[in-house]
């Protein structure tokens, strides 16, 4: 299930050169109300003892545009650009497109509802979900 | 062109628009033109450009962008950080450094140029020069 976090390293390699990559777009079970095309954030997804942390990158999202909901054990995250920023303005050229975000995950840990933490911070959401006190791994004394 | 006749139709048509443009040449003459990180949408707005890409996860103090005529230097990096007893589940965001060097095919004024950075989104504005405009001629 886990890996070794010791294999992962905590710093990331920094010297590598950053590649484009083409968003995804998402394939939703049941279809939007609204028009448009959503696509699917990406996301890291860690784990400590005490918490699962997921980082989610949205740009463009505004708090006040953001929507995370946990219900029966799955993590909706709904994420909407302002397309009114971009009133007026005639494309010329474009390598990416635009569009809202949304992605679930279902959650296997048992999470502590009342106290998930979320900041958004240059266009990446992090939710810090505490996991419920009975899912916490206990130290069992041997005898 | 009013992108935004109808708001329940907006996002659509200009996504659509964006897609039509994908196979434009317009920054491709540049150094590192197309294809290199971060990717970059261009907009005109009146006489003037916006270049607009998205890079979330950089920090402001990480960004360092040069303008020198028409080319626009626009370099950075990223890092990702994970505490020290994590166990990663799942890792697809990049980190990296990034440099980017693109040229206009147009002139634009390298003391307008205005810079800002929200939300993840860069926004580069870019005032046309004067001598580039263009004029209209009366026909005598």
């Amino acid at each position: 299930m886990s890996k070794d976090p010791k294999d992962e390293g905590t710093t990331m390699a920094e010297n590598k050169e950053m590649a484009v990559r083409e968003k995804k777009e998402l394939v939703a079970k049941e279809e939007k109300t609204v028009s448009g095309r959503y696509f699917i954030p990406y996301a890291d997804i860690y784990e400590t003892d005490d918490a699962l942390a997921v980082v989610m990158e949205m740009p463009g999202v505004e708090k006040k545009d953001l929507d995370v909901g946990l219900e029966n054990d799955v993590l909706r995250v709904d994420g909407r650009i302002d397309t009114a920023k971009y009133k007026d303005m005639e494309p010329v050229y474009a390598e990416y497109n635009i569009g809202h975000y949304a992605r679930s995950f279902a959650l296997s840990n048992t999470i502590d509802q009342e106290k998930i933490s979320a900041n958004l911070e240059d266009g990446v959401l992090t939710l810090i979900l505490p996991k419920a006190k009975n899912a916490q791994p206990r130290k069992i004394a041997i005898g | 062109m009013a992108l935004f006749p109808d708001p329940f139709s907006a996002l659509t048509s200009f996504q659509q628009a964006l897609d039509a443009l994908r196979t434009s040449d317009w920054l491709e003459a540049g150094p590192s033109g197309g294809g290199a990180y971060p990717p970059m949408n261009v907009f005109r707005k009146g006489d003037d450009f916006i270049i607009i890409t998205e890079i979330p996860g950089v920090k402001k103090s990480d960004l360092d962008l040069q303008v020198k005529g028409r080319t626009l230097r626009l370099s950075g990096q990223k890092a990702l950080a994970f505490p020290e007893n994590a166990a990663v589940h799942r890792r697809e965001r990049l980190s990296g450094r990034f440099d980017r060097a693109v040229t206009l095919p147009v002139a634009i004024d390298p003391d307008g140029v205005k810079a800002e950075y929200r939300d993840g989104v860069l926004a580069l504005f870019l005032p046309r020069a004067e001598s580039d405009k263009p004029r209209t001629v009366r026909i005598g």
